[in-house]
């Protein structure tokens, strides 16, 4: 996010595209509510009626993967109407005529065409978001998990710049993270491409910095990504794969694809707090322990670096990651010697300056937003507040195209899957949680009621949901959140994984799977 | 034969209650089947009028010809074809079914503005209320005068609420005049509640168009393009009468968009209340408009500044936008020729209770109760004895007898410990328990409290509890005092006028008739009121035997043989009274 | 913004303006008791505790809803308002189960300490009692209504603040009570916002019911483990387990959690979790019911000996760039910087990365 959690009560119009707030992030939407209490506008685009649009002014349900359409559109509103904002693009951005000429087709009635979205609906969201200069946007997977993932964050980048909301309190572009620590994850390095701090492994002083930080020769190779590792390894290329905390044999998409690559690796080793579905799969699997019972920072979707602290011991013979880590090194010849996490995170914050500032003895309040320099900067709430890396930044024309896989006669339906209000992800957590599993213990699929009269389908009748990759028996729930055509599937089920079916179509650029559109067919079960 | 005749029927409420409706059925039917000239026929019009007042003589029926106006009482539809025959056909009038002096006395002391021209006209017709110079004053205002000369009118009048606080109605007003908002609100409060009351249902039924008048001058002079009837679902006939006089009223022009052609837009909209007591309370009214739960909130702010949707709102009552027209058309000095000094005008009191005359009445500010009980009232029924007078209703409290001479104002009214309120007036006599009938005031505050605050949700439940006791027989020692004692933190504590004012039934019983309360705690009850502190017996001397009362006892209490003096066991007595109600003969005793 | 000079008990302060009255109180350090008012939540009125003395004005006010006006004269103890609360109190207590020997919130109840603050023993209002025979069947909130003082909390923060309307008051009179439509079980969220702000037992959490209260409790401030949002829990521990989750009200997320942050912290202790290395016995590719079977348990050593000779193993046969690392978006940032250093420089490749985009 560049601005703040708290920031969002500031806001006079919020713009939430494909993030289904209100369930997947219901503190945050908690405090939309309050902006929307104090007077906010809330505008919500998404394919499914989802809890926030109570709150909104106006709902674009637009159909899956036509995000580009409606963003455009909404530019080229923006731009018709002339709300905005001169000065921003002049000072601080490049290419703007070029890009002006790119949305001159997406006019209302086009984008309406595309996206089923009214196109008053489009006019009034375009006159509410251009026409403020205090106005957040808020997205989640709902936006990257396509294809066209890259450019549809680039496409909204178009609209941020095209009327200047970023770079001041409670204005900016705010991916929500959806798991705890992504944010952390990524800024330690978790990545094939940068170091620790987004630097880039293939800049030599970068390499040579780190070389001489960690007493040892580093790789020139690129990595590769998660989503490439599974090919690879069923090409023979990758023979061992050492997992910490994951579960891609529920969370891949095309999980059939995803499970035939782990099972014909050399070696796996799994390290995690159950035995996941991925774990099965595993040469060696170690008990690791949870968050309750390990010190050590995570850093959440607003960049808040925050105090982990242990309250309970680990479970049986179960140790904390780090220990294991260091004990494997050791083994492998590279001894890490670190008396506390909190040695680690001085280790990291010399080598990323950006959280050198930050210590644990600062962390016990509220945590620090980096960047936090030194230890006397208070850190960062909102981004950009002196401009940004490069001098100006770059309006790229995006055009819509269509999701790698479109409906046929075969395959009817679009597919769109992500989580509810009450389990969380592959479900390995909260369905041991018995009151969860209690009230929402059942996978289901989300059937508009007019496909549902077609189709002969009732309110708790068992389906069939089919794709080019697999099928899958549910329960069919029949609901007017989803439009005619569409159907929806939580991913949080392994007695009826989505992602059985779901396309591992990648994004060019990032290689993000496509799990937010595929092709289905339903049919009663039986 | 006559020439020009008016029929009028009473249906009010009360009217139709007690078979108005049939009554003008009968003469329509009859005047239509009768071989009556045509030529006569259409000289003669027959309508409904809205309640006139004395609701004990209903079904009350007018004949008016060129020359008088004969009114008959207790008329029934059998009744009617002798009238048609003997009187509008004949000329004579049915002299031994025309209302007698006390018809002529209970109107005699009254002075009619609110009312005047309530069940003269028919409410349904708006022609009619044009024909009295319905809409005169909205058409003068608009003419002629600026918001602040119509709050300035308002003021000098000293007009106050008739809903109960009495606060001035032209300050109210001038307060939401000068709060500055795009959008204002004007509210008609007729969520009338306390039991006994019935003024502002009968001035709807009566006279709808007088309170439209009264909104349009009121919204007028704040400005305020948006009004509301907050009026309860349970007057289906006041619904029903308002919404046709809404509809009217908009078709002529009175209402709407750009009335009377003068750029200035005004119109109403009905909401019924589900009849919670407390939405007569204005906060808790607004949240009902609003669709919340009727809950007050704590003032300030006041609606004036921030009311409805958070908008600054009056909130009047129906009394008081009734007097509005009359106010602008006959001016301010005429109105304040009425009254006391600081209570100006009449106001409208709904008379029930032990008197011969009940009904409805408008009196001058400044009459004395004892002018209402006898001249207009006509005294207590059946001989027995006035014991006290309770006004206000459930807020309110007793005036006794030896306060007969009290002026009814409002301060007088405060200064002996009851209020004007909306003017219920409840006359009670030698048979009448105080402390059962505080109890039935609190039993009505404690069911329609609305539980957001402690005080009044539990605290008037304790007070309930003490007083069920004490009508029980098993009062203790000190319940007086703790009573007192709970009665004055209810009424500090509270958070709106309901809780706040809900003690005052039994305070003022309590300041006034002690005597019973502590008769009550010695396990006596000087009314012989309260059922279960009294035992029935036969007096043998007067028992004749005939065996009414044993086949009457529910519980089998009563035995004895034919013709001899019968006997009621008091462990199985129930204490229902059905023994003492059917014996003819006065032999059933109770203590 | 304009600041307004008030004097509470004597105490002449500076408040700005739109300031209510028991806000200025407590900015001068004046604690006035209240049941129903909440920081985060509009002004109710309703306990009637919180009622001072203004100068000028007839009666007591309460100071939750009043603002502070200039120059005003505040009184917030005095015999008689004390008397006042005492029999507010009194009178709340007379419809209470006053049960506390075994109440969940026994040691945390504002009820309670006001109760013994006024030294309430007898009641001069005893009287009758509600009783509600039906229990809420909603797995995870216990509704004790019997216990509830309709203070009003969590119909609004219901309302307010999380946006759901699920409950709200019903009734009249003494009656009057909270719930759902129709008095069906609670259906709605189960963020446990109105379990946060009760401040009696009325709402507790089924799963910590008889778990423990604050003997022998330890609390922990530290991080939630779910969505990316990171709020701050407070876990609630007794003998090695976790028996409660709360939030704090003044983290920066206002102590605010949802279903999962309140109420998903079971599997921390649950029988399912890894106790001890497991290195697998059963042929590649097998499958079982109970995966457990599929493995034998090793010690550290065991497991550790074969991770590093498999890993070494394959590294000189087929370089460094055949071994790959995932990471994850769970573990702590120390953990993957050192997973990452790991993977980088004891492994040498840079086929390393997480979950960002799953």
């Amino acid at each position: 996010m560049t601005n703040s959690i708290k920031e969002i009560e500031g806001m006079e119009v919020i713009f939430i595209i494909g993030s289904n707030t209100k369930e997947t992030h219901p503190v945050i939407a908690n405090r939309m509510i309050k902006a929307y209490r104090k007077g906010a506008k809330i505008i919500v685009a998404d394919p499914r009626k989802v809890p926030m649009v109570r709150f909104s002014e106006v709902f674009m349900k637009l159909k899956p993967g036509t995000d580009i359409a409606l963003l455009n559109g909404m530019a080229h509103v923006i731009l018709k109407e002339g709300l905005h904002n001169k000065e921003f693009i002049e000072a601080k951005t490049e290419n703007f005529d070029e890009w002006k000429e790119s949305v001159e087709e997406y006019t209302p009635d086009y984008v309406e065409r595309i996206t089923g979205v009214n196109k008053d609906e489009i006019i009034k969201a375009a006159r509410l978001y251009g026409g403020s200069r205090k106005a957040g946007l808020f997205y989640t997977m709902g936006i990257t998990q396509h294809t066209c993932g890259t450019e549809n964050v680039r496409a909204i980048a178009n609209l941020v710049m095209l009327t200047g909301n970023i770079g001041r309190e409670s204005t900016g572009v705010n991916p929500l993270r959806g798991q705890n620590n992504v944010q952390g994850a990524s800024d330690a390095g978790c990545l094939p491409n940068v170091y620790p701090g987004y630097q880039n492994t293939e800049d030599a002083e970068v390499r040579s910095k780190f070389e001489k930080a960690w007493g040892t020769a580093l790789s020139q190779k690129k990595g590769l990504k998660a989503t490439e590792m599974i090919p690879a390894a069923l090409e023979g290329k990758l023979k061992a794969l050492y997992i910490m905390g994951e579960n891609p044999a529920v969370t891949d998409p095309n999980t059939h694809h995803t499970v035939k690559a782990l099972k014909s690796l050399d070696f796996l080793v799994v390290q995690d707090i159950f035995m996941t579905e991925t774990a099965e799969l595993a040469d060696v699997v170690l008990p690791s322990a949870c968050f309750a019972e390990k010190d050590g920072t995570f850093s959440n979707t607003e960049r808040r670096v925050q105090r982990v602290k242990k309250a309970v011991n680990s479970p049986g013979e179960a140790k904390d990651d780090l220990s294991i880590i260091m004990e494997i090194s050791k083994r492998l010849g590279y001894p890490m010697t670190y008396g506390s996490p909190e040695d680690v995170l001085t280790e990291f914050g010399q080598l990323w300056p950006t959280i050198g500032g930050i210590t644990y003895q600062r962390l016990n309040k509220e945590g620090i937003q980096w960047p936090c320099l030194t230890k006397d900067h208070p850190g960062t709430p909102y981004l950009y507040k002196d401009g940004f890396k490069k001098p100006k930044i770059h309006f790229h024309a995006i055009s819509y195209a269509p999701p790698a896989e479109i409906t046929d006669s075969e395959y009817p339906f679009i597919l769109t899957t992500g989580r509810n209000l009450f389990q969380y992800h592959a479900g390995s957590m909260t369905r041991r949680v018995k009151p969860i599993e209690t009230h929402a213990g059942e996978p289901y699929v989300e059937i508009n009621p007019e496909d549902g009269k077609i189709l002969n389908i009732k309110d708790g009748q068992m389906v069939t949901v089919t794709s080019r990759r697999g099928k899958i028996n549910i329960k069919a729930r029949i609901t007017n959140s989803v439009s005619k055509g569409t159907i929806f599937i939580p991913m949080h089920y392994s007695e009826a994984a989505a992602n059985i079916i779901t396309n591992d179509a990648l994004d060019a650029h990032v290689k993000i799977p496509e799990y937010k559109v595929c092709a289905v067919n339903i049919k009663k079960a039986g | 034969m006559n020439k020009n005749i008016t029929i009028q029927v009473c249906m009010g409420t009360g009217g139709i209650a007690a078979g108005g409706s049939e009554v003008l059925a009968a003469f329509e039917s009859l005047m239509r089947e009768k071989n009556i000239p045509a030529e006569f026929k259409k000289e003669c019009s027959m309508h409904k009028v809205g309640c006139r007042g004395l609701c004990a003589k209903d079904v009350l029926v007018d004949i008016i010809t060129d020359d008088r106006r004969t009114i008959y009482q207790y008329i029934k539809p059998e009744m009617v074809e002798r009238i048609i025959d003997e009187h509008v056909v004949g000329g004579n009038p049915v002299s031994e079914w025309e209302v007698a002096e006390d018809y002529h006395k209970f109107h005699e002391k009254q002075v009619k503005v609110v009312l005047s021209d309530c069940g003269n006209i028919d409410p349904e017709d708006i022609n009619a209320y044009i024909a009295v110079d319905g809409y005169k004053a909205v058409e003068k205002v608009f003419a002629s005068m600026t918001p602040e000369e119509v709050i300035d009118i308002m003021k000098k009048s000293g007009l106050r609420g008739r809903g109960g606080a009495g606060f001035p109605t032209g300050v109210k007003w001038e307060a939401c005049r000068k709060a500055e908002a795009g959008q204002k609100y004007i509210i008609c409060n007729a969520d009338e509640g306390d039991p006994g009351a019935f003024m502002d249902r009968a001035v709807i039924e009566g006279n709808p168009h007088a309170v439209i008048e009264g909104m349009v001058v009121g919204a007028y002079a704040i400005g305020a393009s948006k009004g509301y009837v907050y009026i309860r679902a349970e007057y289906p006939l006041a619904v029903e009468r308002l919404k046709k006089a809404i509809k009217d009223a908009r078709e002529r022009g009175f209402i709407g968009k750009n009335i009377l052609g003068k750029g200035f837009d005004f119109d109403i909209k009905i909401k019924l209340g589900a009849g919670a007591f407390v939405c007569g309370e204005e906060t808790a009214l607004i949240a009902s408009i609003e669709g919340q739960r009727g809950m007050p909130r704590a003032k300030p702010p006041f609606p004036v500044h921030r009311g409805l949707w958070g908008k600054p709102t009056v909130i009047n009552n129906v009394e008081t936008l009734a007097n509005i027209p009359y106010i602008i058309k006959k001016g301010h000095e005429w109105f304040s020729s009425y009254g006391t000094e600081k209570s100006k005008g009449t106001k409208v009191f709904a008379l029930t209770g032990k008197i011969k005359n009940s009904g409805l009445i408008e009196v001058p500010m400044g009459i004395t109760l004892k002018e209402i009980i006898y001249d207009i009232g006509g005294g207590i029924e059946n001989g027995k004895a006035l014991k006290a007078v309770q006004t206000g209703g459930p807020s309110g409290g007793c005036i006794t007898t030896d306060m007969l001479d009290i002026t009814m104002d409002y301060e007088s009214l405060a200064r002996v410990g009851s209020i004007v309120g909306s003017g219920g007036m409840i006359v009670l006599d030698e048979d009448d328990c105080m402390v059962n009938v505080a109890k039935y005031f609190l039993q009505f505050t404690q069911s329609e409290s609305c539980g957001k605050c402690v005080p009044c949700r539990i605290g008037t439940k304790r007070l309930l509890e003490i007083m069920d006791r004490i009508t029980k027989g098993a009062g203790r020692q000190g319940d007086i005092e703790l009573l007192e004692k709970l009665s004055s933190d209810i009424k500090a504590a509270s958070l709106c006028g309901l809780g706040q004012t809900a003690p005052n039934p039994v305070l003022s019983t309590i300041k006034y008739f002690r005597e019973e309360y502590d008769a009550h705690l010695q396990g006596k009850c000087p009314a012989k009121a309260c059922r279960e502190m009294l035992t029935y017996h036969i007096i043998e001397e007067f028992c004749k035997g005939c065996g009414a009362c044993l086949r009457a006892c529910p519980a089998g209490a009563i035995t004895g043989e034919k013709k001899k003096p019968h006997k009621i066991a008091p462990e199985i007595c129930i204490k229902c009274g059905a023994c003492f109600d059917v014996c003819k003969f006065k032999a059933v005793g109770k203590e | 913004m304009k600041k307004l000079k008030i004097t509470i008990d004597g105490k002449t302060i500076e408040v700005p303006e739109n300031t209510t009255v028991l806000d200025a109180a407590k900015m001068a350090d004046i604690a006035i008791p209240t049941l129903c008012h909440h920081p985060k939540l509009t002004p109710f009125g309703g306990c009637r505790l919180c009622i001072v003395e203004i100068k000028g004005i007839p009666r007591p006010v309460t100071s939750c809803t009043t603002p502070v006006s200039e120059g005003m004269e505040v009184t917030t103890s005095n015999p008689q308002i004390e008397d006042l609360r005492k029999t507010v109190l009194e009178l709340i207590l007379s419809d209470h189960p006053n049960d506390c020997m075994v109440c969940e919130k026994a040691g945390d109840c504002t009820l309670q300490e006001l109760a013994y603050f006024y030294g309430i023993r007898e009641n001069r209002f005893a009287g009758e009692r509600r009783i509600y025979e039906k229990k809420d069947g909603n797995p995870f909130i216990e509704r004790d209504m019997e216990k509830c003082i309709l203070c009003g909390r969590c119909v609004k923060v219901c309302d307010e603040v999380q946006g759901v309307g699920a409950i709200d008051f019903t009734y009249r009179g003494f009656k009057s009570k909270i719930c759902p439509p129709y008095e069906k079980d609670l259906d709605c969220e189960f963020c446990g916002q109105c379990v946060a702000v009760c401040p009696t037992g009325a709402l507790t959490g089924k799963q910590w019911t008889m778990k423990g209260r604050q003997m022998g409790v330890k609390e922990v401030d530290t991080v939630c483990s779910y969505c990316g949002t990171g709020c701050n829990i407070t876990l609630h521990v007794k003998d090695n387990t976790v028996v409660r989750v709360t939030s704090k009200e003044d983290t920066w997320h206002e102590g605010w959690l949802c279903i999962k942050g309140r109420f998903g912290y079971t599997f921390i202790n649950s029988p399912d979790r890894l106790k001890r290395p497991l290195i697998r016995t059963a042929p590649e590719g097998q499958s079982s019911p109970d995966p457990l079977s599929l493995f034998k348990e090793a010690s550290w050593n065991e497991a550790f000996d074969l991770i590093a000779s498999k890993l070494s193993g394959i590294k000189s046969k087929h370089g460094a760039d055949a071994i790959g690392g995932l990471s994850s978006a769970r573990c702590t940032n120390e953990e993957n910087y050192i997973f990452q250093k790991f993977i980088r420089a004891a492994v040498g490749t840079n086929n390393v990365d997480h979950c960002a985009r799953l």
